[in-house]
């Protein structure tokens, strides 16, 4: 068998992952690989316009299409700009693999151009990371890497490539398994833990299910909807979790925890039995641990151990993928119709007042005069089709977008839930818009954040991907303000974004186009224009300043201890 | 509470590992006693024996995040095992005329070996438990110690366990 060179076996490997999509700037230590890329036509580049850009994209294709995202950068600054964006899909658990380039073996340590020790400045961010010594080793690496990335509980991984394995000579055989002693993800659930959890669900007055993005990583929401309206349980969902569970369904309680609803927050501190489902009791949910669902018998869904009882004790945990322990959970309950009729009888005054709850104490805001931030979601929720991918950037654009626009469906709304980096939707939303060129993609976003990954409007245009963003532009970093107001006695320091771009004027230097809107009256035509137009568009939606995102729990209070509008 | 661990760890032998592990305990502001770290008979793996103080949640948690690394195969917690544990130490004691002979004595009582010899000094060898190598170290300290080192504690399960707090 010929030899190839390490840049050809790399492009080998990820035409063996079946890759199609890589975003990604060359540098002086990858052009070994961006030699052969160019005329792999198989694979589409995407160039970003920064390497922070490159891995948010990757992050929101795969969160999207839940393929693995790829990215590719050079070595030093360009792997140092990565960090963001792989500690954001760490956090997140996104299955994403960023390959970056390396100085020379012979140079690592020596202080050599563009060198930084990236498998050390990565290590704590990542699911697991490489630094690739020999090119022998480079077809199992990436076939670990890729297998790493998207298996368990998924994350990124990094292979760190240098710039002499690159050029190295291997025979390529790409394996086909992998074998890993350290690693062996639980995907099946203990059956006996499983009978045990139904018998605890069973025997319940005031259960809540409490899903997360795990069921959505798992694409485990028909699952969810299946289990939740066979047995007349009530859902809510972290933000990581939202349109794993329809929010047109009427168990549908909304969000949970700082900016949860209040029927959500209110069931979970009621509930007797908290079903909770690929989710990680992060502190944003549980507000104050110590009074975070008091009274309930806490079961733990989860196919991490060591989520399990990290934050809250837990009663019964299952350690399992959560599609699979549902799927067992609905086989064993399908012989129990009796036991599930009581169920559904005793949890009936439980729904009432969980009704009553959503009745009366509604998400809602007050018309002012000037354009309301949420009424701009209302509206674009209104008209942007039932498929429509959003994404968001962090802060307030993020949270009255995570409790406005009512999400049905799982994969359709990417945002930064654990790491909250600002600067992600954009980007995010142009490698979901790559996974899905015939798609609407929607980044909903703030006057503050859009301007840190801004520069990668080129790539939308140069792209031609028509990604709608839609700035919640009040001037402000409206969430670090809101804090401000309410915590720091009303002392705005450094959070008025006196100085910020002419963001149509911007948008059409990029070749972009740009609208915008400051009068309440034209929100629903310049959306309907903003969505009909072809390419990228910005619309600049001159919001009301000091507009607040309700309900609110003071950080480290009881989730119970709410302040409405 | 707060108790002595000894957690050993199987890893595979390669760059990095370590780091990966002494991260963990590092990350969550643990301090890592001891450590000895070495090749099996199987040199493609390698055995680390960590001791740490710390609360039982805590370490519960560690020990989860030990086993998630890729590299990690295998961990163990000896706190709730009968095991047989040892260090070794090796200590440059002053040796003048008038107290060569008691140097050697307290070495002869501790079975410790001397392994250098000079007009003015032993340097001897001594492996132990803990309370063993501190009650040695306590009779040599008068003679005056020039220079001292330590390995970390290795431990290995007892055949026959007395203990096992799963049985109370």
């Amino acid at each position: 068998m010929k030899k190839i060179t390490g840049a050809q076996a790399f492009i080998e490997a990820l035409r063996c992952e079946g890759v199609k999509h890589v975003f990604g700037y060359p540098g002086g230590a990858v052009l070994d690989i961006f030699d052969v890329i160019m005329d792999a036509h198989d694979i589409m580049f995407v160039l970003t316009r920064h390497e922070q850009g490159a891995v948010h994209a990757a992050d929101g294709y795969a969160r999207a299409s839940g393929k693995v995202g790829v990215a590719l950068v050079t070595s030093g600054p360009g792997a140092t700009n990565t960090v963001t964006g792989i500690a954001t899909a760490f956090m997140d658990s996104i299955p994403v693999v960023v390959f970056s380039g390396q100085v020379s073996t012979s140079l690592i340590g020596n202080d050599a151009f563009q060198e930084a020790d990236t498998v050390g400045i990565t290590r704590p961010c990542t699911k697991h990371n490489y630094l690739v010594k020999d090119v022998e080793d480079l077809p199992r690496i990436i076939k670990e890497a890729f297998y790493i990335a998207s298996t368990g509980r998924p994350g990124p991984v990094l292979v760190d490539i240098p710039k002499d394995v690159m050029r190295g000579l291997v025979q390529f055989r790409y394996p086909e398994k992998v074998h890993l002693e350290g690693y062996c993800p639980t995907y099946r659930g203990h059956r006996g833990q499983i009978k045990r959890i139904l018998s605890t669900i069973l025997k319940s007055r005031h259960p809540v299910i409490y899903a997360g993005g795990g069921v959505i990583l798992s694409n485990a929401s028909a699952e969810l909807t299946r289990l939740a309206r066979l047995l007349n349980i009530p859902v809510t969902t972290t933000l990581m979790g939202l349109g794993g569970f329809p929010a047109d369904d009427p168990l549908w309680l909304g969000m949970l925890g700082m900016h949860g609803t209040y029927a959500a927050n209110m069931a979970v501190t009621e509930t007797d039995c908290l079903i909770a489902i690929g989710a990680r009791f992060d502190d944003r949910v549980t507000g104050k641990v110590d009074e975070f669902a008091p009274r309930a018998r806490i079961i733990h869904i989860d196919i991490d151990p060591t989520s399990i009882s990290k934050n809250v004790q837990v009663h019964l945990p299952v350690v399992g993928d959560c599609g699979n322990v549902m799927r067992d959970m609905l086989e064993e309950l399908s012989g129990m119709e009796r036991e599930i009729e009581d169920l559904k009888r005793t949890v009936r005054p439980w729904i009432e007042r969980l009704e009553e709850w959503k009745r009366d104490k509604p998400l809602r805001y007050d018309k002012g005069t000037g354009i309301k931030p949420q009424y701009v979601i209302e509206k674009i929720r209104e008209l942007a089709p039932e498929d429509a991918i959003i994404s968001t950037e962090v802060g307030q654009n993020q949270m009255w977008t995570a409790q406005y626009y009512k999400f049905n469906a799982p994969r359709l709304f990417l945002t930064s839930g654990g790491l909250g980096t600002m600067g992600y939707g954009f980007p995010a939303a142009i490698g979901a818009q790559v996974a899905f060129p015939g798609r609407t993609v929607i980044d909903i976003a703030g006057d503050g954040s859009i301007q840190m990954n801004i520069q990668e409007l080129a790539t939308a245009v140069q792209y031609r991907l028509p990604v709608k963003v839609m700035i919640i532009n009040n001037g402000y970093l409206g969430m670090v303000r809101q804090w401000q107001s309410l915590f720091y006695k009303g002392r705005y320091s450094h959070t008025s974004m006196a100085v910020s771009p002419d963001f149509v004027k911007l948008a059409e230097a990029y070749g972009a186009h740009g609208i915008r809107v400051e009068d309440p009256g034209d929100v629903e035509d310049a959306v309907r224009k903003a969505l009909s137009m072809e390419g990228c568009v910005f619309v600049d939606f001159k919001v009301e300043p000091e507009e607040d995102v309700y309900p609110m729990v003071p950080a480290g209070a009881p989730i119970n201890n709410m302040l409405l509008v | 509470m707060n108790e002595r661990h000894a957690i050993s760890i199987l890893v595979d032998n390669q760059a990095g590992v370590l780091s990966r592990v002494v991260g963990l305990f590092s990350g969550r502001g643990f301090n890592i006693e001891s450590l000895s770290v070495a090749p099996t008979l199987d040199p493609t793996k390698s055995k680390m024996v960590i001791t740490t103080t710390g609360n039982e949640q805590v370490l519960e948690q560690i020990k989860k995040q030990l086993n998630k690394l890729i590299n990690v195969i295998k961990v163990v917690d000896f706190v709730d095992k009968d095991y047989v544990e040892r260090e070794m130490i090796l200590v440059k004691v002053k040796a003048k005329e008038q107290t060569r002979a008691e140097v050697l004595r307290i070495s002869d009582i501790f079975r410790a070996r001397v392994v250098d010899v000079s007009p003015v000094s032993y340097t001897l060898a001594l492996t132990g438990d803990q309370g063993k190598l501190r009650a040695f170290i306590e009779l040599l300290t008068p003679m005056g110690i020039i220079d001292f080192v330590r390995t970390g504690t290795i431990v290995m399960e007892r055949e026959m366990q007395s203990r096992k707090r799963s049985d109370q």
